[in-house]
């Protein structure tokens, strides 16, 4: 099916459209920067969300801006969608192609272009790796605060397009909050220049929307990052609770007493044991939750930190709390949570990632409710969770080899999305909605804001070729799903069918 | 005094929109000598007031819109949090609405983040009538576009605000100001210079020959960077809140007003100005009668950019914000008619057209 007619496509047709297409673009394109062949194509099927697969139309790599708008301006002209795609780590399905699109790849966008010491900002191309940036910027004493823990594979402008956060996002903010100026091509092939590397940009707020807007409104060919000076220390704490509840307590206490440390993460007993396996980071495998918090700043800011959190750990009932002494000792406490994917992967063939933000006060209550529904599905669900920002990652593990396994995940991941938007919060912290989470859009939000995001695209995509079909659910995908935002008893547009 | 409008409020816009009425969101009018003058009738929203929740250990509280900044600040000062981007009150009776729509920040802004960066959630109502809620209360949030964050420094264009929710942050332990005797070009250097360094800073401005810098974190971390900065010691924040609500006495007289933002690292400005330099070198202020267009290139030079601050230009003169260039005035078009489409709310508050 294709997203923008709603009509089958027709094989000879594809087949057609795809030569006369590839023909086109190696005009001005390097011929093997046009890739068309079966083989060619397999590996940009999917994303890191590997359970939804599509071949694309094409694969562009495209190596300068003008290429980028010609290849633009060809689409918008013969109506083909465009799927924009960075390192393709998303784990959404936000770069999932489609059969009548072509597949923009950014990655030979590879180039630092700038690093300013005493302007404090780095000029970067979209494919540069969010690792990479801060290892630029470190001969200077600098870095580059958003780590997701994709990091060193993730590239910036998929962290663009997504809002990426990471351990750190509590205080030094997500990819918002911490870029200057974007360079954006339109689906009709013009280029724009949004903020700007001067304060508070004149007109409306162009960056905010553009950022975590998924690949929807435009495709980001250059980015400057804000640069923040290197704390001089940094140094975590490991406390290890009894019951999360403790843990969960110790979480406000903390920001209760005016501390925002530099990360704040918590891990449940099954992740406890799936990281101390893979990593042997010491862990007590007994506990029922583990708080790393790290503290960072001046030596004097940091000692006395240390102090008041330690003391505060304690007084929520913790088992045991160690300061790190060094920075091996720093690295260690954090080893096993930045390898708690891998780790979960290990003890399972298959493992799917959910991403809900809930206010923290909900943390055992929502941890109780996801217990029960992991129950009901008879699937493990292991947690692990950005504790400071209220973000929880339920990783649900299963088997995709067993028949219906795979269906049971999906849904069980869809009952924990509801469960974080009935307790105050909301389907997707920092991975987006892609096609993932599309339907659960529709219980987030009612009919009259999903058409004002429509709006918004309209706005700069009238003709709807860019991802189409991701992070905006229709009304009539919304009907058919049939969990429609339902206010007052009153279900919105009667007139539509259901099915 | 503590009421839940939003229906009249939804009452009224719907009427407008029926009959194709222009209106002018009117908070307390604090703000209202910023930009350009709307010639509308006017839709009230200071009665639709009162905090709707706040939790100091979630770091988020949600206000109406004519909530006032004094009661928002009260709140928050009870349980040792504060707004951190620290928005200009001027008279006192400054709205939580008009900080969030006007996107000012404060002293604080270059350390902590501006307006927009504590916006988590708005609820609206749009050009069509309808009450929408984007954004939420929680931290971290991508479903969907960023409306919340758009709405900041619109200017009321794109939807009246009936609700924000913003992130708060706890007050530090301590917080004192240094003042050092140094002249204006010194100054920048000395910013630019302790602005890569990881002091506990909060506040960096230099006016009248003296620059003030405010630290703010743990008594020794403070006491450690007190050390290294040296300077005298000022009376706790009586400066800063003067210059936050433009009550210092720079900001008297009756030479135009303008701000120049530019770039980190910027140097002095060739421009015969008074001249006060906030955010760490990035703010400028500057009292002068010279040509806007002077100002504006300087400004542009830079990287930057310039709004006469006051007078309020008068409806159909030319905006006193830095004009859209002509490739980006199409999109705020695009933009306005999505929210607005007949053009009703605050019509031409920032630019003509918009």
């Amino acid at each position: 099916m294709s997203f923008v007619t709603d009509k089958p496509l027709d094989g000879a047709l594809v087949q057609r459209q795809r030569k006369q297409l590839a023909n086109e673009f190696r005009q001005f394109l390097k011929s093997s920067n046009v890739l068309s062949t079966t083989e060619q194509l397999s590996p940009y099927e999917c994303d890191g969300l590997s359970a939804y697969r599509q071949t694309p139309l094409l694969v562009l790599l495209p190596e300068t801006i003008p290429e980028v708008q010609r290849i633009m301006r060809i689409c918008a002209r013969e109506q083909v969608p465009v799927v924009a795609r960075g390192a393709g780590t998303g784990l959404s399905g936000g770069a999932l192609p489609l059969a009548d699109g072509v597949l923009l790849s950014l990655t030979k966008f590879n180039q630092i272009l700038e690093v300013d010491r005493l302007r404090r900002f780095a000029r970067v191309q979209p494919g540069v790796r969010n690792l990479a940036i801060s290892e630029a910027a470190n001969p200077h004493g600098l870095y580059y605060a958003p780590d997701p823990s994709s990091q060193i594979a993730c590239s910036i402008g998929g962290n663009v397009a997504e809002n990426s956060g990471g351990v750190h996002c509590l205080k030094y903010g997500l990819t918002v909050h911490n870029i200057l100026e974007l360079k954006i091509v339109t689906m009709d092939g013009e280029l724009l220049t949004l903020g700007s590397r001067a304060p508070d940009d004149p007109g409306f707020d162009l960056m905010a929307i553009m950022t975590g807007s998924e690949g929807m409104l435009g495709v980001i060919v250059e980015i400057t990052v804000k640069l923040l000076p290197k704390p001089r220390v940094a140094r975590a704490l490991l406390g290890a609770f009894p019951t999360v509840e403790g843990a969960g307590q110790a979480v406000g206490a903390i920001i209760a007493q005016g501390i925002i440390p530099g990360g704040l993460e918590m891990m449940d007993n099954a992740a406890i044991r799936a990281a101390e396996d893979f990593v042997h980071a010491g862990y007590p495998t007994d506990s029922a939750a583990i708080l790393i918090c790290e503290l960072d700043g001046t030596g004097e800011e940091v000692e006395a930190e240390l102090e008041v959190v330690t003391a505060l750990l304690n007084g929520c009932g913790a088992s045991e709390v160690r300061v790190s002494t060094s920075e091996a000792e720093r690295q260690r406490f954090w080893a096993g949570r930045k390898a708690a994917f891998p780790a979960v992967g290990r003890m399972s063939p298959d493992y799917y990632c959910m991403d809900g933000t809930i206010p923290r006060r909900e943390l055992p209550n929502v941890l109780n409710r996801i217990a029960q529904a992991s129950a009901e599905h008879n699937l493990a669900v292991v947690n692990v969770f950005h504790a400071g920002d209220g973000n929880l990652h339920p990783l649900i593990l299963f088997d995709a080899n067993r028949p219906g396994e795979l269906e049971n995940a999906e849904e069980l991941g869809g009952k924990i999305l509801e469960l974080c938007v009935e307790a105050g919060g909301t389907i997707t912290g920092e991975h987006g909605v892609g096609i993932e989470k599309i339907n659960q859009m529709c219980v987030q939000f009612p009919p009259e804001e999903l058409e004002q995001f429509h709006a918004v695209k309209h706005a700069f995509d009238p003709a709807g070729l860019l991802n189409p079909g991701k992070a905006v659910p229709t009304l009539q995908r919304c009907a058919e799903f049939g969990a429609m935002h339902v206010h007052d008893g009153n279900l919105p547009f009667p007139h539509l069918e259901r099915f | 005094m503590i009421a839940d409008q939003s229906d009249r409020l939804a009452q009224e816009v719907g009427e407008r929109v029926e009959s194709g009425q222009p209106f002018y969101v009117r908070g307390s009018g604090s703000k209202a000598g910023l930009g350009r003058e709307v010639v509308a009738e006017p839709i009230d929203v200071t009665g639709h007031r009162g905090i709707v929740t706040f939790e100091p250990t979630e770091l988020v509280m949600t206000a109406r819109a004519g909530t006032t900044l004094a009661d928002v600040e009260a709140a928050l000062a009870e349980a040792g949090q504060m707004l951190a981007f620290e928005p200009p009150r001027f008279d006192s009776r400054g709205t939580i609405g008009g900080a969030v729509a006007t996107g000012l920040s404060g002293p604080r802004r270059p350390f902590a983040g501006s307006t927009r960066d504590f916006v988590l959630g708005v609820r609206l109502i749009n050009g069509r009538g309808e009450a929408l809620r984007f954004g939420g209360e929680v931290m971290k949030n991508v479903a969907g576009y960023d409306v919340s964050r758009l709405m900041a420094g619109a200017f009321g264009t794109l939807g009246l605000l009936l609700d924000v929710s913003l992130k708060v942050l706890p007050r530090p332990t301590v917080e004192r100001t240094r003042v050092l005797e140094m002249e204006r070009r010194a100054a920048l250097a000395w910013m630019d210079r302790i602005t890569t360094e990881p002091y506990p800073l909060s506040g960096l401005c230099h006016v009248d020959g003296q620059l003030h810098v405010r630290l703010s974190g743990t008594e020794p971390g403070v006491v450690a960077a007190e050390r290294d900065i040296g300077g005298e010691a000022a009376p706790d924040n009586e400066f800063w809140n003067a210059l936050r609500d433009h009550d210092h006495a720079f900001f008297g007289g009756d030479a135009p007003l303008w701000r120049i933002a530019v770039p980190t690292g910027t140097p002095d400005l060739a421009l015969d100005a008074r001249t006060a330099i906030d955010w760490g070198g990035t703010q400028r202020w500057l009292r002068t009668r010279a040509d806007a267009n002077t100002i504006r290139d300087v400004a542009k030079y830079h990287g930057g950019h310039a709004q006469r601050f006051a007078p309020l230009a008068p409806p159909g003169d030319e905006t006193p914000f830095h004009p859209l260039t002509t490739a980006l005035m199409p999109v705020h078009q695009r933009l306005k008619a999505a929210f607005d489409p007949d053009g009703l709310i605050n019509p031409g508050r920032m630019y003509a057209g918009l």
